[in-house]
């Protein structure tokens, strides 16, 4: 594949294993640099660059990403950068390197995330906020993430006619799909049964429908083009970052998204062409200049098992209405048309917030490079990764090889 | 001692006993209703207008979609009753208005009896007590 103007190369993957380990955030990133700095066979001196993805549930140090990742590293001089995107906080930080090596201000970037997670359902930041709508939405409705996942799920179930097994088969596939992940934190088959007979959390979503918290840790090593071109590790041919997606929702904005209280109002101005997560993924593929119909695989955020449902929909491999049956007829389990989550998913792993972006990209490099052992998209050329965070984050990465 | 009825926020909602109805910010440039109300800013991209009358919002709508809690929320959630007993909670769909609303529906709505579509009306009811107060909360109930 030729060179777009935009690529920049991914030189170097690593990861963490995610799990509830109960240390110190610092530690998972630094093992995930480290792991990503010996796949590309560079060491930290060559790094000009960091751009930490910041948790903001482990005091200071998390809010200042870049630095602490740096310091821990052993200062050496190198730019950083940090930022906060909710869930797509690592693309953003992706995105951030990206345009320091495309801009010639770097030619080798590490991307770090890593995160903490407390037991149970996230909570607000403490203390009393009431001009915080993440605080007042506790506050006044005692809705919780898994309601907003739950009022997307029940609406697919109330206008496309999926089920509670159609939810439930998501679940089973992601689970068989993590198993030969050695990052993934659950690493065991699942049954409907199983899914359908855990305890409801929010109706009709039970608590194997939805992924819990996890401690982990993810980098990547970007470079330009012509750097990962000299260097031996990459035999001239690394996978590449074809696009990088960061865009915020359309006004009015008519799903009601994570955490307000209402959508906008349709009522002066009409809705855009696209609904928010449609563009996402949209944003991606024309800047990559390649569509839906090229991908060899995705990784999307299943937070639910019903959200999964909509992310085909969202980023193009189906009609709204048909994600269930793309589900039903395999086709994106592995060995299928279009495999979905073949790292296993949130499903395997839960979610380790600041990381999490970024394990999606470590994903695609392993799948676009062959070396996915036991979990191998065949012949993998091209994969898109799709998240949307918090406050209207969007995060899309996609990858070429 | 009586306590004291008080709304858990100010100024979402009129506590009119026959009507209650959230209250929105309509822009005098624009149009444009929000809910909650815009203060400072037009949520319309085009519109660079900095006020805003209060609008009441419509006080019935249809369902969007519903869920209940079956397990009790992180504080700042207050829970009403110790044990916690679940709640439903549902976005509304305001015809006038273009908007999807939040809002718990009032103790004892059955979910199993719910649909996308239900008429619904809105309804003042208690969030939580404490020692000295008694807070209100918009909420949402299967229209009769």
């Amino acid at each position: 594949m030729s060179d777009r103007k935009h690529d920049v190369a991914v030189l170097g993957v690593g990861m963490h294993p995610w799990g509830k380990w109960g240390r110190n955030f610092v530690e998972y990133g630094v093992a995930a640099a480290r792991d990503a700095l010996a796949d590309a066979g560079i060491t930290w001196a060559d790094v000009g660059y960091v751009a930490g993805a910041d948790t903001i549930r482990n005091g200071y140090p998390g809010f200042i990403a870049g630095a602490t990742f740096s310091q821990a590293l052993g200062w050496k001089g190198n730019r950083v950068s940090s930022c906060y995107a909710a869930c797509a906080s690592g693309a953003h930080a992706i995105n951030i390197a990206r345009a320091q090596i495309l801009a010639g201000f770097c030619d080798v970037a590490l991307v770090v995330g890593a995160d903490t997670t407390p037991k149970g359902f996230f909570a607000p930041v403490g203390g009393d906020r009431p001009d915080d709508p993440d605080w007042l939405r506790f506050r006044l409705l005692g809705a919780t993430n898994p309601t907003y996942f739950a009022l997307y799920a029940r609406r697919r179930m109330e206008l496309y006619g999926a089920t509670r097994e159609d939810f439930a088969a998501v679940k089973v596939k992601n689970a068989r799909h993590g198993l030969a992940n050695p990052n993934a934190r659950y690493r065991k088959e699942v049954t409907a049964d199983d899914v359908m007979n855990s305890p409801t959390v929010a109706d009709p979503l039970r608590l194997l429908d939805i992924c819990a918290t996890s401690d982990g840790g993810a980098a990547v090593i970007l470079s330009s083009m012509e750097f990962a071109k000299r260097h031996a590790n990459t035999t001239g041919n690394p996978v590449r970052i074809a696009a990088v997606s960061t865009v915020t929702p359309t006004f009015p904005q008519t799903v009601i998204e994570m955490p307000n209280f209402a959508t906008d109002s349709t009522a002066m101005i009409a809705p855009p062409e696209l609904g928010f997560k449609d563009a996402i993924a949209a944003g991606a593929y024309e800047e990559a200049g390649i569509g839906p119909e090229d991908l060899s695989l995705a990784e999307v955020y299943d937070l639910s098992t019903a959200l999964e449902l909509d992310w085909y929909e969202n980023i193009g491999l189906c009609k709204p209405g048909e994600a269930e049956r793309l589900l039903r007829d395999g086709d994106t389990a592995l060995g299928g048309r279009i495999p979905v989550n073949p790292s296993g998913g949130l499903a395997s792993f839960g979610e380790a917030i600041p990381a999490q972006a970024i394990a999606q990209v470590c994903e695609l490099t392993w799948q676009l490079r062959g070396q996915a052992s036991g979990r191998q998209v065949e012949g993998a050329t091209a994969g898109i990764t799709a998240n949307q965070g918090l406050f209207g984050h969007g995060s899309a990465v996609l990858c070429v090889r | 001692m009586t306590k004291t009825v008080v709304p858990a926020i100010e100024g979402w909602f009129t506590n009119r006993p026959d009507a209650p109805a959230l209250v929105g910010s309509r822009c005098t440039g624009c149009g444009t209703i929000a809910f909650p109300k815009a203060t400072a800013f037009c949520p319309n991209p085009a519109c660079t207008n900095q006020e805003f009358v209060d609008t009441e919002l419509s006080r019935t709508g249809t369902l969007w979609s519903f869920t209940n809690n079956c397990y009790q929320p992180p504080p700042p959630y207050v829970a009403p009753s110790d044990p916690f007993e679940p709640f439903v909670i549902a976005a509304v769909e305001l015809a006038a208005e273009g908007i999807v609303v939040l809002g718990q529906m009032v103790p004892g709505t059955d979910i199993t009896a719910l649909k996308a579509g239900l008429a619904v009306e809105l309804v003042v009811d208690t969030l939580f007590e404490d020692e000295e107060h008694t807070h209100m909360v918009w909420k949402w109930k299967v229209a009769v």
